[in-house]
């Protein structure tokens, strides 16, 4: 079987939609976390992959800058959890309802 | 001096003095009183300098007393002044009048406490109504019409501290707006027609082309009959002139009865040239009708000021029924006579209520004739030239109305009849009652003759009502108005002398020694309808009452449901509503937000990439 475009946008498509449920399932801020980094992972996988597929690099330095972004996003992001957890004990998104009036 | 500046003198100087008086002379009642009758006085004999040197000559063309005053757009209103035999005979009129009055009110008012107010108004208000006399174009007219409204409402609500006396002045004036509007937008109409407002310009215009006004004639003729009608309280608007009798006794002989009353009258003449056939016969009717059912009214009245205004609706009915009839000539014979007795005959009854501390009740009088000789005689005088008795002035120019009548509209003709003969049974009435029956009260035995401040002019007056038949005063009507096409003088004469007899007659026999009214006891229903002026008073109570209630009902309802409920809180009410769903969305939830989110994006993605 020959792998092509195709496919690998089909896994960056799923590995999309399954970190997008997680972030909208899940209750706990954790995974929903996670759930955010495979989706910004999936959406890394399709720039490569159309970086290979039409011989242009410009994708794939894209990605290195998703990568360094994410990486300071996810420093800032779990020391935000953390500060949330001490605050209120809890890091589930049922009792971080204070938006709503 | 230039005769130029005459008529401006004759305008300006009672203003002048009203000014003058308002400004430094309130505390000092003599010199009030004295620079208003000056000025009066000093108009009289300017007006008769002025009628002396141009009565001769061919008249100035008219243009040359105007003055450019407002000018808008192709609108050009000048201040003017329009001297003809018509305005030089009413000068005269208004300023006679007005001076023996003026001289009257000095004795009639002496213990008032508006003294200096009173005569103030009494200035502004002959400095107005001279205004519409000199008048030259309807704005100016217009302005100087509204102004006599002002001052009359000023002398009706003289005594205001008296509910009834400010009740009538708001009267007055409310019912003269409703003429007034007419009046305005036949002004309005004339103007936007024909492009000019000047009396000369618009009547060379008609004369050149008769048909110039088109299908706008009669409408136009019939809202500036609108004015006339409140002006010289016609039916249906007649119903102010009685009340306005609250106003003090000269002012009721001046303002109600001698000229700003005739200001209707001598409009319609000044205007005749714009009435068509059509509006002249609705004209006519009208002034028949109101002379006919305020003829029926006065014979019930038991208060002396109102038969006389009674009387005066009348002979006011009288005059605009000559106009319609084609006579403006005789209308303003009939108006000038009329000015002269029916003053007399209110300063005659100033006299009596003078002389009875404020009684004007003819049912508490009685005998006067011994008491009041000199006010006797004369409002004798006065009362035979209203029935039309030869050789005195009113015989003459009731006789040329009747005669008119005869030749034109044989219906009027029984009407006028049949009204001279009311108007001797009511005007008898009164004098059997009042002067010579028998005393009906105490009042009587210490009633005295006024001073000869106030008996002079009732003289004066007396005098001019004898003689106004015999100078010439129609001739001179005749020569600017043309000559009335007049029917057979011998049957007019005969019918109204037999009108005179038979009211006369019948008045002797009902209360030449009557202690109180025959007429209730032998018909009780008839005597309260024409005591309650046909409930006409009523009536429009009713009517206005009714109305406002209506539009009233319909504003609230409009108010509380369209505005308050539909525009209000409706707006309100869907605001709340779109913001309480809005809220449903707000669950604070974190995770509902990014669902929603995504569900945007997608949205957004199928319809972008579609």
């Amino acid at each position: 079987m020959n792998i092509g475009l195709e496919q690998y946008l089909i896994v960056s498509g799923l590995l999309f939609c399954f970190g997008l449920l997680g972030v909208v399932v899940r209750r706990n801020l954790l995974i929903m976390y996670m759930g955010l980094e495979l989706m910004l992972n999936a959406a890394n996988l399709a720039l490569v992959a159309f970086s290979r597929f039409n011989n242009n690099l410009d994708g794939q330095l894209m990605v290195f800058f998703i990568i360094t972004v994410a990486a300071a996003e996810v420093a800032v992001g779990l020391a935000l959890i953390v500060a949330l957890y001490r605050k209120r004990r809890s890091a589930h998104v049922e009792d971080l309802t204070t938006l709503k009036l | 001096m230039n005769i130029h500046a005459l008529p401006w003198f004759i305008l300006f100087l009672p203003l002048a003095a009203a000014v003058a008086i308002t400004f430094f002379t309130q505390r000092n009642k003599t010199a009030s009183a004295a620079l208003s009758i000056a000025a009066v006085i000093t108009s009289f004999a300017l007006s008769v300098v002025l009628f002396v040197k141009l009565s001769g000559e061919t008249l100035p063309n008219p243009e040359t007393f105007n003055l450019p005053w407002l000018h808008v757009g192709n609108l050009y209103v000048d201040f003017g002044i329009k001297l003809d035999q018509l305005s030089l005979l009413m000068l005269l009129v208004v300023t006679g009048v007005g001076s023996a009055i003026h001289i009257y009110s000095f004795g009639y008012m002496h213990d008032d406490r508006g003294f200096s107010r009173y005569f103030a108004a009494l200035g502004l208000f002959t400095f107005s109504m001279l205004g519409i006399v000199l008048a030259a174009n309807f704005v100016q007219m217009f302005i100087f019409w509204e102004l006599v409204g002002v001052s009359s409402y000023l002398l009706i609500g003289h005594w205001y501290e008296r509910p009834s006396a400010a009740e009538a002045c708001k009267k007055a004036f409310l019912t003269n707006r409703v003429g007034d509007f007419g009046f305005l937008l036949g002004i309005l109409l004339v103007w936007s027609t024909l492009g000019s407002i000047n009396f000369g310009t618009l009547d060379d215009m008609l004369k050149d082309n008769p048909a110039a006004l088109g299908t706008a004639a009669t409408a136009a003729g019939l809202l500036l009959f609108c004015g006339c009608v409140g002006k010289s309280a016609q039916f249906p608007l007649h119903v102010w002139l009685p009340d306005a009798m609250e106003g003090p006794t000269p002012v009721s002989a001046l303002i109600h009865a001698a000229t700003m009353v005739a200001a209707g009258v001598y409009m319609l003449c000044r205007v005749f040239f714009l009435f068509t056939p059509d509006a002249l016969s609705v004209i006519a009717w009208i002034g028949g009708g109101t002379a006919l059912l305020a003829a029926l009214m006065a014979v019930q009245q038991s208060d002396i000021k109102r038969i006389l205004a009674y009387s005066t609706l009348s002979q006011l009915g009288y005059m605009v029924m000559a106009v319609g009839l084609g006579g403006p000539a005789s209308a303003m014979y009939h108006l000038t006579t009329h000015a002269f007795f029916k003053a007399l005959l209110f300063l005659g009854a100033g006299s009596v209520i003078h002389a009875l501390h404020h009684e004007q009740d003819i049912w508490k009088m009685g005998g006067l004739k011994a008491k009041l000789p000199i006010t006797f005689w004369t409002f004798l005088v006065a009362t035979l030239a209203l029935c039309g008795v030869p050789p005195l002035s009113g015989y003459f120019s009731k006789d040329e109305i009747l005669a008119l009548a005869l030749g034109k509209n044989q219906a009027l003709f029984a009407v006028a009849a049949f009204v001279a003969l009311l108007t001797t049974f009511y005007m008898f009435r009164l004098v059997f009652v009042a002067f010579t029956g028998p005393a009906k009260s105490q009042a009587r035995d210490h009633a005295h003759e006024s001073p000869a401040v106030m008996t002079w002019p009732l003289i004066f007056l007396a005098v001019l009502t004898v003689v106004a038949g015999f100078i010439g005063i129609d001739e001179r009507y005749a020569d600017v108005l043309g000559k009335p096409a007049l029917g057979n003088h011998n049957v007019a004469v005969i019918f109204g002398l037999s009108a005179f007899l038979i009211g006369l007659f019948a008045a002797w026999k009902l209360y030449a020694n009557a202690l109180s009214d025959p007429i209730p006891a032998a018909s009780s229903r008839l005597a309260s309808l024409l005591r309650n002026k046909f409930y006409f008073d009523e009536l429009y109570a009713k009517i206005i009452a009714c109305t406002q209630e209506a539009l009233a009902t319909a504003a609230d309802w409009f108010d509380r449901w369209i505005i308050a409920d539909l525009a209000v809180r409706g707006a309100h009410g869907t605001t709340e509503l779109t913001g309480r769903a809005l809220r449903l969305l707000q669950t604070g939830n974190l995770q509902t937000y990014a669902f929603l989110f995504v569900t945007g994006v997608v949205v957004l993605l199928y319809v972008v990439l579609r």
